[in-house]
């Protein structure tokens, strides 16, 4: 290390690794050249989630979680506490923000096979944080005590009443009532607020600990530690800080523009980031007409609807989030990026989000013939992508990857 | 440090005690934590029965009553509901017309119209598919969700339906029948949640 720093920095580094963990991480972490504008989305989703545990600990402190105040707390954050409504809809926005970088963060990894060998890992703690962040959108949309969350909560909570012979235990072990009720509503905060952003700070560490230990991946999914100078750096890596913090700024901005955008115009966004249904305080006794998820749940239950069977079904939507995890073993491609894979893969990867995208659309929309047969399809495209993966990657043929990146 | 003269054998069969002293350590620590998401005590003592009076309810109409926190639906049929409910044309559309499933109903509501008394029907109003309360169509007439609709309940979730004695169609994703919790009729008095004085 230099031994002109100032006096106190010496101090401090010989008691915590400081400007160790600084050069390791930011100025001396080499990101390759050619990284294009899918990268920047795993920054933003660092940001919202700093949003939501920012507001989120605001809206704690006029929050009531109990049967009886819930929905009349929430009412009192969005008329009566100053700038309560602001710091609400930051936090109800960023929910779904939150899923939107995170969907397009996990497209650009298969698009540029970003979960291949050396980064398995990284894949599989990412998959725990989207596993994690389900969860938490879940318990955090029961907490308005709407009539959403609470058929929502009801719902979601019979899916494991399915599971033969310890199902209608484990329900009610999980509601701690024989009907989802204010005791649901109290534990549910406690994860909601505590227990699940605790493991999800956990779980970005180790996906980041475990990225910056192999480098991250690129467009061409070119290994840029092949070819180093004299130094070590690698040819085709710039320091990412600053170039990938304060040279993404101008995407963060452009992010923060939409983002307050839809906070201060449309908060709700046509019912799909707060439904309709959820104005309306908690009915034990009658279902809303529509019961949807909120958006982002939207393919998952779209392929459990798909299936005739209760106990298939729900198998079939555990195995549809499942199956994401094994995803970096059943690509057996010689190459990462889609740049150089062959038709077969380029299709399905296109075939795949499209099917996505109409699987999640679906889940909002209610139940007919011509529904639940495009939710079918949609459910076997899914699968088939995942499971015919080993065979057409490869059976096709791929083209050759350049030693060295194609920076622009 | 030298490992001459270690036992291996010995320090093995420590290894896996100490191991498992501290997962029995572990179990007994979880217990508490696990035994607290149990019902409450106080969430076992509202289960308490329920008694209305149902001599203002008209054929053909339907109560919800509160049970539980669940909503129980009481319905007088009419002649013509039962007698579609014993048809031949509507139970080899049903998944379990002669109740079968024990876990559904008590034995005496373990008929055809799955009732004490034909004419008043007495179901919980929780569909068993994933616990959406079902819509009450006594209708006979074609709906969008089945040309053949011959009255009962739809699910509005993921569109289960079930007959005007709460049987579940087959095609669905309702496994079985509404459950018919216990009750008794004294007069005009129906008590829900209790069926032997």
């Amino acid at each position: 290390m230099s031994t002109n720093k100032p006096a106190f920095m010496q101090w401090l580094d010989q008691r915590l690794p400081v400007t160790n963990a600084y050069e390791k991480h930011m100025s001396k972490y080499y990101a390759p050249v050619n990284l294009n504008f899918w990268y920047v989305f795993g920054l933003l989703a660092t940001l919202v989630f700093a949003n939501q545990i920012l507001t989120g600990i605001w809206l704690t402190m006029s929050f009531v979680p109990s049967a009886e105040d819930a929905f009349g707390s929430v009412e009192y954050i969005m008329r009566d506490v100053q700038m309560g409504w602001l710091i609400r809809y930051m936090h109800s926005t960023g929910a779904s923000f939150f899923f939107i970088v995170v969907y397009l963060h996990m497209f650009r990894g298969i698009m540029y096979g970003s979960y291949k060998k050396p980064r398995e890992l990284i894949w599989v703690f990412g998959m725990f944080i989207y596993l994690v962040l389900m969860a938490e959108g879940f318990m955090g949309y029961v907490l308005p005590w709407g009539q959403m969350s609470y058929w929502g909560a009801q719902v979601i909570i019979s899916l494991f009443g399915a599971i033969p012979v310890i199902g209608d235990g484990l329900t009610e072990w999980i509601r701690g009532d024989f009907l989802i009720s204010g005791i649901t509503l109290n534990r549910f905060f406690a994860l909601h607020v505590i227990a699940l952003p605790l493991v999800l700070a956990l779980l970005v560490v180790l996906h980041i600990l475990a990225l910056h230990e192999v480098g991250s991946n690129n467009p061409d999914g070119i290994d840029i530690k092949k070819h180093k100078d004299e130094q070590g750096k690698p040819l085709d890596g710039i320091p990412f800080h600053p170039y990938y913090t304060l040279g993404k700024l101008p995407m963060i901005i452009l992010f923060l523009f939409v983002f307050c955008g839809v906070i201060f115009f449309f908060p709700e966004m046509g019912g799909y980031f707060l439904e309709h249904a959820n104005f309306e305080p908690a009915n034990p006794l009658k279902t809303p007409e529509h019961i949807a998820p909120t958006w982002y749940y939207g393919a998952f239950y779209s392929i459990l609807r798909a299936v005739p069977d209760k106990l298939m079904g729900v198998i079939a939507m555990g195995a549809a989030i499942a199956i994401l995890f094994i995803l970096p073993w059943l690509d057996k491609s010689p190459v990462l990026s889609w740049r150089y894979k062959g038709w077969m893969s380029k299709t399905a990867i296109i075939v795949f989000a499209l099917a996505f995208i109409m699987l999640t659309y679906l889940g909002g929309q209610p139940v007919n013939d011509l529904n639940t047969w495009l939710a079918r399809i949609g459910a076997i495209i899914y699968f088939g992508f995942f499971l015919l993966m080993p065979i057409y990657t490869r059976m096709e043929t791929t083209k050759p990857v350049p030693e060295r990146v194609s920076a622009k | 440090m030298t490992q001459d003269g270690v036992n291996k054998g010995r320090r093995r069969f420590l290894y896996i005690a100490t191991g498992a002293m501290g997962a029995v350590g572990a179990v007994g620590v979880a217990t508490p934590f696990v035994r607290s998401w149990y019902p409450s005590e106080k969430a076992k003592a509202i289960g308490a029965p329920v008694t209305v009076d149902i001599s203002s309810l008209e054929p053909g109409e339907m109560r919800i009553v509160e049970w539980r926190g669940k909503p129980v639906f009481v319905v007088r049929r009419t002649e013509e509901t039962i007698s579609t409910l014993r048809s031949e044309e509507l139970m080899e559309r049903l998944v379990d017309p002669r109740s079968q499933v024990e876990s559904q109903q008590p034995e005496y509501a373990q008929n055809l119209v799955r009732s004490r008394s034909p004419e008043l029907l007495v179901v919980e109003g929780v569909c068993t598919h994933l616990g959406c309360s079902p819509q009450f169509i006594p209708s006979v007439e074609p709906q969008s969700f089945d040309e053949n609709w011959l009255g009962g309940f739809f699910c509005p979730c993921h569109g289960s339906r079930f007959d005007m004695a709460g049987r579940v169609f087959s095609g669905v994703p309702a496994p079985t029948n509404l459950v018919v919790p216990p009750h008794m009729i004294e007069g005009s008095m129906l008590t829900i949640g209790e069926d032997t004085v």
